[in-house]
Protein backbone atom coordinates (compact mmCIF):
# COMPACT_ATOMS: atom_id res chain seq x y z
CA UNK A 1 0.00 0.00 0.00
CA UNK A 2 1.47 3.33 -0.93
CA UNK A 3 1.43 6.38 1.23
CA UNK A 4 2.73 9.91 0.81
CA UNK A 5 5.63 10.77 3.07
CA UNK A 6 6.75 14.38 3.42
CA UNK A 7 9.68 15.81 5.28
CA UNK A 8 12.32 18.49 5.06
CA UNK A 9 15.46 17.36 3.23
CA UNK A 10 18.47 19.62 3.60
CA UNK A 11 16.15 22.53 4.30
CA UNK A 12 13.74 21.92 1.44
CA UNK A 13 10.31 20.30 1.64
CA UNK A 14 10.12 17.00 -0.22
CA UNK A 15 7.52 14.28 -0.54
CA UNK A 16 7.16 10.97 -2.32
CA UNK A 17 4.83 8.02 -2.65
CA UNK A 18 6.30 5.05 -0.84
CA UNK A 19 5.21 1.68 0.50
CA UNK A 20 4.93 1.17 4.24
CA UNK A 21 7.97 -1.07 4.06
CA UNK A 22 10.12 1.32 2.01
CA UNK A 23 13.30 2.12 3.90
CA UNK A 24 14.22 5.74 4.41
CA UNK A 25 17.47 5.23 2.49
CA UNK A 26 15.53 3.81 -0.46
CA UNK A 27 13.21 6.80 -0.54
CA UNK A 28 16.14 9.21 -0.37
CA UNK A 29 18.13 7.46 -3.09
CA UNK A 30 15.51 6.02 -5.43
CA UNK A 31 12.62 8.46 -5.16
CA UNK A 32 14.35 11.70 -4.23
CA UNK A 33 17.48 11.02 -6.29
CA UNK A 34 19.98 11.97 -3.58
CA UNK A 35 22.50 9.19 -4.02
CA UNK A 36 25.22 10.58 -1.76
CA UNK A 37 23.84 8.41 1.03
CA UNK A 38 25.18 4.91 0.37
CA UNK A 39 23.93 1.43 1.10
CA UNK A 40 26.85 -0.71 2.18
CA UNK A 41 25.67 -3.67 4.21
CA UNK A 42 21.92 -3.04 4.53
CA UNK A 43 22.14 -4.79 7.92
CA UNK A 44 22.69 -1.75 10.20
CA UNK A 45 26.37 -2.42 10.67
CA UNK A 46 28.49 -0.45 8.22
CA UNK A 47 27.23 3.11 8.63
CA UNK A 48 27.54 4.08 4.95
CA UNK A 49 23.90 5.20 5.12
CA UNK A 50 24.22 7.51 8.13
CA UNK A 51 22.14 10.67 7.82
CA UNK A 52 20.69 13.13 10.32
CA UNK A 53 17.07 12.95 11.43
CA UNK A 54 15.97 15.81 13.67
CA UNK A 55 19.59 16.62 14.36
CA UNK A 56 20.74 13.13 15.31
CA UNK A 57 22.76 10.67 13.28
CA UNK A 58 20.84 7.53 12.33
CA UNK A 59 21.29 4.63 9.98
CA UNK A 60 18.81 5.26 7.21
CA UNK A 61 18.74 1.57 6.23
CA UNK A 62 17.23 0.85 9.64
CA UNK A 63 14.43 3.33 9.52
CA UNK A 64 11.22 3.22 7.54
CA UNK A 65 10.46 6.13 5.26
CA UNK A 66 7.09 6.53 7.01
CA UNK A 67 8.92 7.08 10.30
CA UNK A 68 10.47 10.23 8.85
CA UNK A 69 7.12 11.92 8.24
CA UNK A 70 7.44 15.55 9.28
CA UNK A 71 11.09 15.19 10.26
CA UNK A 72 14.06 17.40 9.53
CA UNK A 73 16.37 15.19 7.46
CA UNK A 74 19.95 16.03 6.56
CA UNK A 75 22.15 14.17 4.08
CA UNK A 76 25.67 14.66 2.79
CA UNK A 77 24.33 16.78 -0.08
CA UNK A 78 23.31 19.43 2.42
CA UNK A 79 26.65 19.72 4.19
CA UNK A 80 28.55 21.99 1.79
CA UNK A 81 27.45 25.61 1.92
CA UNK A 82 27.17 27.79 -1.19
CA UNK A 83 29.39 25.50 -3.20
CA UNK A 84 32.11 25.55 -0.55
CA UNK A 85 33.11 22.37 1.26
CA UNK A 86 32.20 22.18 4.94
CA UNK A 87 35.28 22.27 7.23
CA UNK A 88 34.77 18.58 7.99
CA UNK A 89 34.66 17.73 4.27
CA UNK A 90 37.70 19.91 3.70
CA UNK A 91 39.53 18.05 6.49
CA UNK A 92 38.74 14.66 4.90
CA UNK A 93 40.25 15.99 1.67
CA UNK A 94 43.24 17.58 3.34
CA UNK A 95 44.09 14.54 5.49
CA UNK A 96 43.17 11.99 2.85
CA UNK A 97 40.47 10.54 5.09
CA UNK A 98 39.20 8.37 2.28
CA UNK A 99 40.47 5.77 -0.12
CA UNK A 100 37.63 4.42 -2.24
CA UNK A 101 35.25 6.97 -0.73
CA UNK A 102 32.29 4.65 -0.29
CA UNK A 103 32.05 5.05 3.48
CA UNK A 104 32.88 8.77 3.42
CA UNK A 105 29.37 10.28 3.43
CA UNK A 106 28.42 8.16 6.44
CA UNK A 107 31.71 8.94 8.17
CA UNK A 108 31.19 12.66 7.72
CA UNK A 109 27.55 12.63 8.85
CA UNK A 110 28.53 10.59 11.89
CA UNK A 111 31.51 12.85 12.65
CA UNK A 112 29.31 15.96 12.45
CA UNK A 113 26.98 14.47 15.05
CA UNK A 114 29.97 13.77 17.29
CA UNK A 115 31.29 17.31 17.00
CA UNK A 116 27.94 18.91 17.75
CA UNK A 117 27.93 17.01 21.06
CA UNK A 118 31.64 17.12 21.76
CA UNK A 119 33.39 20.01 19.98
CA UNK A 120 36.88 18.81 20.93
CA UNK A 121 36.88 15.01 20.80
CA UNK A 122 40.03 13.09 21.67
CA UNK A 123 41.41 10.43 19.36
CA UNK A 124 39.93 7.74 21.59
CA UNK A 125 36.51 9.42 21.66
CA UNK A 126 36.54 9.64 17.86
CA UNK A 127 37.43 5.96 17.53
CA UNK A 128 34.72 4.99 20.00
CA UNK A 129 32.15 7.13 18.23
CA UNK A 130 32.97 5.68 14.82
CA UNK A 131 32.49 2.02 15.83
CA UNK A 132 29.32 2.05 13.76
CA UNK A 133 31.10 3.25 10.62
CA UNK A 134 33.15 0.68 8.76
CA UNK A 135 35.81 1.49 6.16
CA UNK A 136 36.50 -1.53 3.97
CA UNK A 137 39.77 0.02 2.84
CA UNK A 138 40.70 0.10 6.56
CA UNK A 139 41.73 3.72 6.22
CA UNK A 140 40.91 4.54 9.80
CA UNK A 141 44.13 6.36 10.74
CA UNK A 142 43.52 9.18 8.33
CA UNK A 143 39.79 9.24 9.02
CA UNK A 144 40.49 9.81 12.70
CA UNK A 145 43.06 12.52 11.84
CA UNK A 146 40.54 14.14 9.52
CA UNK A 147 37.80 14.19 12.15
CA UNK A 148 40.16 15.77 14.68
CA UNK A 149 41.22 18.40 12.17
CA UNK A 150 37.63 18.96 11.05
CA UNK A 151 36.50 19.45 14.64
CA UNK A 152 39.31 21.92 15.21
CA UNK A 153 38.43 23.85 12.05
CA UNK A 154 34.78 23.96 13.13
CA UNK A 155 35.79 25.46 16.49
CA UNK A 156 37.83 28.22 14.94
CA UNK B 1 10.44 -7.04 4.08
CA UNK B 2 6.92 -8.40 3.94
CA UNK B 3 4.12 -5.89 3.63
CA UNK B 4 2.35 -4.56 6.70
CA UNK B 5 0.06 -1.78 7.82
CA UNK B 6 1.74 1.10 9.62
CA UNK B 7 0.16 2.98 12.51
CA UNK B 8 1.47 5.84 14.58
CA UNK B 9 -1.06 6.28 17.39
CA UNK B 10 -1.02 9.43 19.52
CA UNK B 11 -2.03 7.71 22.75
CA UNK B 12 -1.59 4.44 24.64
CA UNK B 13 -5.32 3.77 24.39
CA UNK B 14 -5.23 4.12 20.64
CA UNK B 15 -2.21 1.82 20.45
CA UNK B 16 -3.95 -0.77 22.63
CA UNK B 17 -6.99 -0.72 20.37
CA UNK B 18 -4.93 -1.34 17.25
CA UNK B 19 -3.09 -4.18 18.98
CA UNK B 20 -6.37 -5.69 20.21
CA UNK B 21 -7.95 -5.50 16.76
CA UNK B 22 -5.04 -7.15 14.96
CA UNK B 23 -3.72 -10.50 16.19
CA UNK B 24 -0.47 -10.23 14.30
CA UNK B 25 0.27 -6.60 15.17
CA UNK B 26 3.63 -5.79 16.73
CA UNK B 27 4.84 -2.74 18.59
CA UNK B 28 7.59 -0.69 16.99
CA UNK B 29 9.76 1.19 19.49
CA UNK B 30 13.17 2.32 18.21
CA UNK B 31 13.21 -0.46 15.64
CA UNK B 32 16.87 -1.32 16.09
CA UNK B 33 16.05 -5.02 16.38
CA UNK B 34 12.55 -5.13 14.92
CA UNK B 35 13.40 -3.61 11.53
CA UNK B 36 16.51 -5.77 10.87
CA UNK B 37 14.45 -8.81 11.89
CA UNK B 38 11.73 -7.85 9.42
CA UNK B 39 14.28 -7.15 6.70
CA UNK B 40 15.55 -10.70 7.13
CA UNK B 41 11.93 -11.88 6.91
CA UNK B 42 12.23 -13.49 10.32
CA UNK B 43 9.15 -11.59 11.44
CA UNK B 44 5.94 -10.98 9.55
CA UNK B 45 3.69 -8.64 11.50
CA UNK B 46 0.38 -7.68 9.91
CA UNK B 47 0.61 -4.26 11.51
CA UNK B 48 3.36 -2.14 13.02
CA UNK B 49 2.29 0.09 15.88
CA UNK B 50 4.88 2.86 16.12
CA UNK B 51 4.86 4.40 19.61
CA UNK B 52 7.09 7.35 18.71
CA UNK B 53 4.25 9.90 18.65
CA UNK B 54 3.21 9.21 22.25
CA UNK B 55 5.05 11.99 24.04
CA UNK B 56 4.29 10.72 27.54
CA UNK B 57 6.49 7.68 26.88
CA UNK B 58 9.61 9.76 26.48
CA UNK B 59 11.71 11.54 29.08
CA UNK B 60 13.73 11.21 32.26
CA UNK B 61 12.27 12.28 35.58
CA UNK B 62 13.81 12.39 39.03
CA UNK B 63 11.40 11.62 41.81
CA UNK B 64 13.01 11.64 45.24
CA UNK B 65 15.45 8.75 45.31
CA UNK B 66 14.33 7.21 42.04
CA UNK B 67 14.85 7.97 38.38
CA UNK B 68 12.01 7.19 36.02
CA UNK B 69 12.82 6.70 32.36
CA UNK B 70 10.06 6.69 29.76
CA UNK B 71 9.94 3.55 27.62
CA UNK B 72 10.58 5.42 24.36
CA UNK B 73 13.61 7.31 25.67
CA UNK B 74 16.59 6.58 23.43
CA UNK B 75 19.82 5.24 24.91
CA UNK B 76 21.69 8.42 23.93
CA UNK B 77 19.36 10.49 26.12
CA UNK B 78 20.01 8.25 29.13
CA UNK B 79 23.77 8.24 28.51
CA UNK B 80 23.82 12.03 28.13
CA UNK B 81 21.40 12.91 30.91
CA UNK B 82 23.00 15.02 33.64
CA UNK B 83 20.40 13.70 36.09
CA UNK B 84 21.24 10.06 35.37
CA UNK B 85 24.97 10.82 35.32
CA UNK B 86 24.83 12.37 38.77
CA UNK B 87 22.27 10.05 40.41
CA UNK B 88 23.09 6.65 38.85
CA UNK B 89 26.30 7.03 36.85
CA UNK B 90 26.47 3.26 36.28
CA UNK B 91 23.22 3.48 34.33
CA UNK B 92 24.43 6.36 32.17
CA UNK B 93 27.68 4.47 31.52
CA UNK B 94 25.82 1.31 30.52
CA UNK B 95 23.53 3.21 28.14
CA UNK B 96 26.60 4.79 26.53
CA UNK B 97 28.08 1.36 25.85
CA UNK B 98 25.10 0.04 23.88
CA UNK B 99 25.71 -0.66 20.20
CA UNK B 100 27.00 2.36 18.31
CA UNK B 101 26.08 6.04 18.30
CA UNK B 102 23.34 5.58 15.71
CA UNK B 103 21.76 2.67 17.58
CA UNK B 104 21.83 4.76 20.76
CA UNK B 105 20.08 7.60 18.93
CA UNK B 106 17.12 5.40 17.93
CA UNK B 107 17.05 2.40 20.25
CA UNK B 108 14.88 2.68 23.38
CA UNK B 109 14.91 1.20 26.86
CA UNK B 110 11.36 -0.12 26.50
CA UNK B 111 12.17 -1.80 23.22
CA UNK B 112 15.33 -3.38 24.59
CA UNK B 113 13.57 -4.78 27.65
CA UNK B 114 10.54 -6.06 25.73
CA UNK B 115 12.83 -7.86 23.32
CA UNK B 116 15.03 -9.30 26.09
CA UNK B 117 17.87 -10.17 23.80
CA UNK B 118 20.21 -12.45 25.78
CA UNK B 119 23.16 -10.16 24.94
CA UNK B 120 21.45 -6.79 25.49
CA UNK B 121 22.85 -4.42 28.13
CA UNK B 122 19.71 -2.91 29.68
CA UNK B 123 18.49 -6.17 31.25
CA UNK B 124 21.62 -6.17 33.44
CA UNK B 125 20.84 -2.62 34.56
CA UNK B 126 17.22 -3.35 35.36
CA UNK B 127 18.01 -6.53 37.25
CA UNK B 128 21.17 -5.26 38.94
CA UNK B 129 19.66 -1.99 40.09
CA UNK B 130 16.38 -3.64 41.16
CA UNK B 131 14.26 -1.48 38.89
CA UNK B 132 10.51 -1.66 38.46
CA UNK B 133 8.95 -1.98 35.03
CA UNK B 134 5.78 0.05 34.75
CA UNK B 135 3.36 -1.15 32.08
CA UNK B 136 -0.06 0.12 31.08
CA UNK B 137 -1.68 -2.33 33.51
CA UNK B 138 0.77 -3.07 36.37
CA UNK B 139 4.21 -2.81 37.86
CA UNK B 140 6.64 -5.70 37.43
CA UNK B 141 9.68 -6.18 39.66
CA UNK B 142 12.91 -6.76 37.74
CA UNK B 143 13.30 -10.12 39.49
CA UNK B 144 10.02 -11.29 37.92
CA UNK B 145 10.52 -9.81 34.45
CA UNK B 146 13.07 -11.87 32.52
CA UNK B 147 11.80 -15.39 31.83
CA UNK B 148 13.84 -16.96 29.05
CA UNK B 149 15.38 -16.37 25.63
CA UNK B 150 13.47 -13.38 24.17
CA UNK B 151 10.76 -14.10 26.73
CA UNK B 152 9.52 -11.73 29.44
CA UNK B 153 6.65 -11.46 31.90
CA UNK B 154 4.85 -9.08 29.52
CA UNK B 155 1.43 -10.28 28.45
CA UNK B 156 0.12 -10.00 24.90
CA UNK B 157 -0.30 -6.34 23.97
CA UNK B 158 1.05 -5.15 27.30
CA UNK B 159 3.03 -1.93 26.78
CA UNK B 160 5.96 -0.82 28.91
CA UNK B 161 5.45 2.82 29.86
CA UNK B 162 8.47 3.52 32.01
CA UNK B 163 11.22 1.99 34.10
CA UNK B 164 11.85 3.19 37.63
CA UNK B 165 15.37 2.88 38.98
CA UNK B 166 16.02 3.34 42.70
CA UNK B 167 19.29 5.11 43.36
CA UNK B 168 21.88 2.58 44.56
CA UNK B 169 24.53 3.34 47.17
CA UNK B 170 27.10 2.48 44.54
CA UNK B 171 27.10 0.53 41.30
CA UNK B 172 29.09 -0.13 38.15
CA UNK B 173 28.71 -2.09 34.93
CA UNK B 174 31.54 -3.92 33.19
CA UNK B 175 31.14 -5.47 29.80
CA UNK B 176 33.17 -7.62 27.46
CA UNK B 177 31.73 -6.54 24.11
CA UNK B 178 31.71 -8.49 20.93
CA UNK B 179 34.11 -6.33 18.90
CA UNK B 180 31.86 -6.30 15.84
CA UNK B 181 28.35 -5.95 17.23
CA UNK B 182 29.16 -4.37 20.63
CA UNK B 183 26.63 -6.75 22.17
CA UNK B 184 27.73 -8.15 25.50
CA UNK B 185 29.55 -11.46 25.30
CA UNK B 186 29.24 -11.04 29.05
CA UNK B 187 28.20 -7.95 30.99
CA UNK B 188 27.87 -7.66 34.75
CA UNK B 189 26.15 -4.96 36.80
CA UNK B 190 27.19 -4.89 40.43
CA UNK B 191 25.18 -2.72 42.81
CA UNK B 192 25.04 -2.09 46.49
CA UNK B 193 21.42 -1.20 47.09
CA UNK B 194 19.45 -0.45 50.24
CA UNK B 195 18.31 -4.08 50.09
CA UNK B 196 21.78 -5.55 49.73
CA UNK B 197 24.24 -6.50 47.03
CA UNK B 198 22.98 -7.38 43.58
CA UNK B 199 24.98 -8.91 40.73
CA UNK B 200 23.17 -9.15 37.39
CA UNK B 201 24.67 -10.91 34.40
CA UNK B 202 23.76 -10.46 30.74
CA UNK B 203 25.17 -12.12 27.63
CA UNK B 204 25.99 -15.35 29.42
CA UNK B 205 22.65 -17.14 29.67
CA UNK B 206 19.31 -17.30 27.81
CA UNK B 207 18.29 -14.09 29.56
CA UNK B 208 19.69 -11.80 32.24
CA UNK B 209 20.04 -13.44 35.66
CA UNK B 210 21.42 -12.74 39.12
CA UNK B 211 24.63 -14.43 40.20
CA UNK B 212 23.85 -15.30 43.81
CA UNK B 213 27.32 -16.75 44.47
CA UNK B 214 28.86 -13.39 43.60
CA UNK B 215 26.29 -11.52 45.68
CA UNK B 216 27.03 -13.71 48.71
CA UNK B 217 30.78 -13.20 48.42
CA UNK B 218 30.42 -9.44 48.03
CA UNK B 219 27.97 -9.19 50.94
CA UNK B 220 30.79 -10.38 53.20
CA UNK B 221 33.43 -8.21 51.60
CA UNK B 222 32.70 -5.68 48.86
CA UNK B 223 35.99 -5.90 47.03
CA UNK B 224 37.30 -7.44 43.83
CA UNK B 225 39.60 -9.71 45.84
CA UNK B 226 36.53 -11.21 47.55
CA UNK B 227 35.88 -12.93 44.21
CA UNK B 228 39.37 -14.44 43.97
CA UNK B 229 39.13 -18.19 43.57
CA UNK B 230 35.37 -18.07 42.94
CA UNK B 231 34.35 -20.12 39.91
CA UNK B 232 31.11 -19.84 38.02
CA UNK B 233 29.25 -22.91 36.78
CA UNK B 234 29.28 -23.02 32.97
CA UNK B 235 26.46 -25.58 32.89
CA UNK B 236 23.56 -23.44 31.65
CA UNK B 237 25.52 -20.77 29.81
CA UNK B 238 25.30 -19.93 26.12
CA UNK B 239 27.47 -21.72 23.59
CA UNK B 240 27.90 -19.99 20.24
CA UNK B 241 30.59 -18.95 17.79
CA UNK B 242 31.53 -15.99 19.96
CA UNK B 243 32.35 -17.86 23.16
CA UNK B 244 32.09 -21.25 24.85
CA UNK B 245 30.13 -21.69 28.09
CA UNK B 246 33.42 -22.13 29.97
CA UNK B 247 34.83 -18.90 28.57
CA UNK B 248 31.63 -17.06 29.46
CA UNK B 249 31.76 -18.48 32.99
CA UNK B 250 35.30 -17.16 33.31
CA UNK B 251 34.24 -13.77 31.96
CA UNK B 252 31.40 -13.53 34.49
CA UNK B 253 33.93 -13.47 37.33
CA UNK B 254 36.34 -11.16 35.50
CA UNK B 255 33.62 -8.66 34.60
CA UNK B 256 32.20 -8.85 38.14
CA UNK B 257 35.64 -8.00 39.54
CA UNK B 258 36.02 -5.07 37.17
CA UNK B 259 32.56 -3.78 38.09
CA UNK B 260 33.28 -4.08 41.82
CA UNK B 261 36.57 -2.24 41.37
CA UNK B 262 34.84 0.51 39.38
CA UNK B 263 32.02 0.79 41.93
CA UNK B 264 34.52 1.06 44.77
CA UNK B 265 36.28 4.14 43.43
Amino acid sequence: MSITVSFTLNGEPVSAEVDNHTLLVEMIRDQLGRTGTHIGCDTSQCGACVIHVDGRSVKSCTMLAVQAEGADVGTIEGVALNGKLHPMQEAFREYHGLQCGFCTPGMIMSALDLVQQNPDPSEQEIRQWLVGNLCRCTGYQNIVRAVRAGAQAMRS
Amino acid sequence: MYEFQYHRPASIDEAKKILADNDEAIILAGGMTMLPTMKLRLARPSDLVDLSAIDSLRGIRKDGKTIEIGAMTPHADVAGSSVVQSEIPALADLAGMIGDAQVRNRGTIGGSLSNSDPAADYPAAVLGLNAVIKTDTREIAADDFFKDLFETALGPNEIIQAVRFPKPKRAAYAKFPNPASRYAVVGVMIAETTDGIRAAVTGAGPCAFRATEIEAALAKDFSATALDGLTFDAGDLNDDLHASPEYRAHLVIVMAKRAVAAASV
